[in-house]
């Protein structure tokens, strides 16, 4: 308990706020490394996950291949790619992309494969080409999923930016690895605070996305029961329990 | 005319759905194919429009072999009304009618003007044109399926058990449209029930199957109640079970029909020839 206020004394003295080490800088670089890992993994996963919801193709091999890299230990990568690419943004920011993947993937996916086979089915009879039906049909009903999967992921990462500190770069790790050393336990614990803070922003930045880009006929949707079921696979992976 | 020859279709799975089909359907009348679950309707129907390519014999419109034609380009002009009412869940009613039109390019004001129209048509208020399906009831979907189907103005028109998830009254509601609508528009329809009455109301011919898309007898309600071809079309249409066997009784001065159990069927106010008015199912 002592420890606790302390931290809150800690996060909250104006000494810690003015410089590069300061609270908004650092709070600043945590968001940073987050958005820009979100981005990158974005830009990966979610054209192959769609790409597998909409052929039904490669699922087996997404499955297997994310549920292995999940496995990964952050920590272990990092490390990896350090030795490699030295001190410096790019390490974190590979390890972080490896640890967003599979939930963005999975949700990609999962969000077409939850789509009814029948409204899929109709879309073709009216005469939808292919890139219709994805761009038009599986793409906006998919979405709650996929923002579920990145949201998970922005948790993961935001929590585990941390890590950034570790080789050397900025971020809210700074606090934690620098109290470790001097055993500083309120700066430790503050920096701990501060990310519990960046995660909650987060999911309420998350929740209103949401609300803003679902369409609302999906929405009106819920309360219903489904008439027939959709595609009837198991999901596997992780489940996904936003938007659903 | 839409034309089949020949036509089997098994699925990957090896279900053989149907078997050496063979029919042609006039233009500008409504031919009704009718048979109990499973026996390969929606199977026959999906062909025209080549959801289902056949695996052997071959479907032709106006003499056109459908699979030489671009299966995205097919579809844009006819009009596919869906078993289930196929609607896009996150568009609005408008929007779920002027899809195809506005697939086929024509301006987004211009397909959502006609869209108004066609609610009209199908007597759908036009207060229900923002909302989603799901604000629907059952009938006002598949009336919007309907509409949908009707707005690229096609000169097909493919319905699947369009008035299957409706209660009786509603149901005998939008038979009466469609019968007012293929009159106004001289659509060429084809329309699957497993539903005979409903057959026999809306169809110029009828097509009755047996499992596999054995055709049982096809004619006119009128040649298929007057001569049965067999002992499945008989008990199909019900004929065995003195259902459509009516006879003419005389109560109060009043000549009433009467059916094989002796139940009043309807009265008797004359002869075809006095009314000189006839039309399908009349
Ligand atoms: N995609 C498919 N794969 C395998 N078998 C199928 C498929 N679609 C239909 N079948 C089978 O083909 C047969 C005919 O199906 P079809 O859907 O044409 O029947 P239907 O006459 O429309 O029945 P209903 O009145 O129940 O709609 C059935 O035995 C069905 O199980
Ligand atoms: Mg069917």
């Amino acid at each position: 308990m002592n420890y606790f206020v302390g931290a809150i004394r800690w996060v909250l003295d104006p000494a810690h706020y003015p410089g590069p080490n300061g609270i908004p800088v650092r709070m600043a670089e945590q968001l940073w490394y987050t958005a820009l890992t979100l981005v990158i993994a974005c830009a990966i996963a979610i054209p192959i996950g769609y790409a597998i919801g909409h052929t039904g193709r490669g699922r087996a091999v997404a499955v297997s291949v994310t549920g292995g890299v999940r496995a990964l230990p952050t920590l272990g990568v990092l490390t990896l790619v350090a030795l490699w690419t030295g001190i410096g943004l790019q390490a974190p920011i590979v390890s972080f992309v490896v640890l967003a993947i599979p939930s963005i993937l999975a949700g990609a996916y999962a969000g077409f494969e939850a789509v009814d086979r029948n409204v899929v089915d109709a879309a073709r009879a009216v005469g939808m080409t292919g890139w219709q039906v994805l761009a038009r049909v599986e793409v906006p009903l998919g979405l709650p999923l996929l923002i579920g999967g990145i949201r998970a992921a922005a948790l993961q990462v935001v929590a585990t930016a941390t890590l950034a500190a570790y080789v050397g770069s900025g971020g809210l790790g700074g606090y934690l690895f620098a109290g470790l050393q001097t055993r500083d336990y309120e700066q430790m614990l503050a920096g701990a605070l501060l990310v519990v803070v960046l995660a909650l922003v987060l999911e309420g930045l998350f929740a209103l996305v949401q609300r803003l880009v679902v369409p609302r006929g999906v929405v009106a949707q819920r309360g219903n029961v489904r008439t027939r079921p959709s595609r009837s696979r198991p999901v596997m992976g992780d489940p996904i329990e936003e938007g659903k | 005319m839409i034309e089949f020859r020949h036509v089997s279709k098994r699925y990957p799975d090896g279900t053989s759905a149907v078997e050496d089909f063979s029919v042609v359907i006039p233009s500008r009348e409504t031919t009704v194919l009718v048979g109990s679950s499973g026996c390969g309707k929606t199977t026959l129907l999906r062909m025209i429009n080549r959801m289902v390519d056949p695996s052997s014999g071959s479907v032709a419109i106006d003499g056109e072999d459908v699979a030489h034609v671009d299966p995205v380009r097919l579809r844009r002009r006819i009009g596919y009304v869906m078993q289930n009412s196929g609607l896009l869940p996150h568009r609005k009613v408008i929007d779920n009618i002027a899809t195809v039109p506005m697939l086929n390019g024509v301006p987004r004001a211009q397909a959502r003007a006609r869209a108004l129209e066609l609610m009209d048509t199908v007597g759908l208020d036009r207060s229900l044109a923002d909302r989603y399906p799901a604000q629907l009831s059952g009938g006002q979907q598949q009336r919007v399926g309907v509409a949908r189907g009707l707005a690229v103005d096609p000169n097909i028109l493919l319905m699947d058990e369009p008035f299957g998830a409706v209660d009786p009254i509603v149901r005998a509601d939008l038979q009466r449209e469609l019968l007012r609508l293929q009159r106004d528009l001289g659509k060429t329809v084809v329309f699957v029930t497993h539903d005979i009455d409903e057959a026999f109301l809306l169809g110029h011919q009828v097509v009755i199957l047996q499992k596999g898309g054995v055709v049982a007898q096809r004619g006119t309600p009128r040649e298929i109640l007057a001569r049965p071809a067999n002992e499945f079309v008989a008990s199909f249409i019900g004929a065995d079970r003195g259902k459509r066997a009516l006879r003419v009784a005389r109560a109060d001065g009043v000549d009433v029909v009467v059916d094989g159990d002796g139940r009043p069927a309807g009265v008797l106010v004359g002869t075809e020839e006095d009314a000189a008015a006839g039309g399908p199912g009349s």
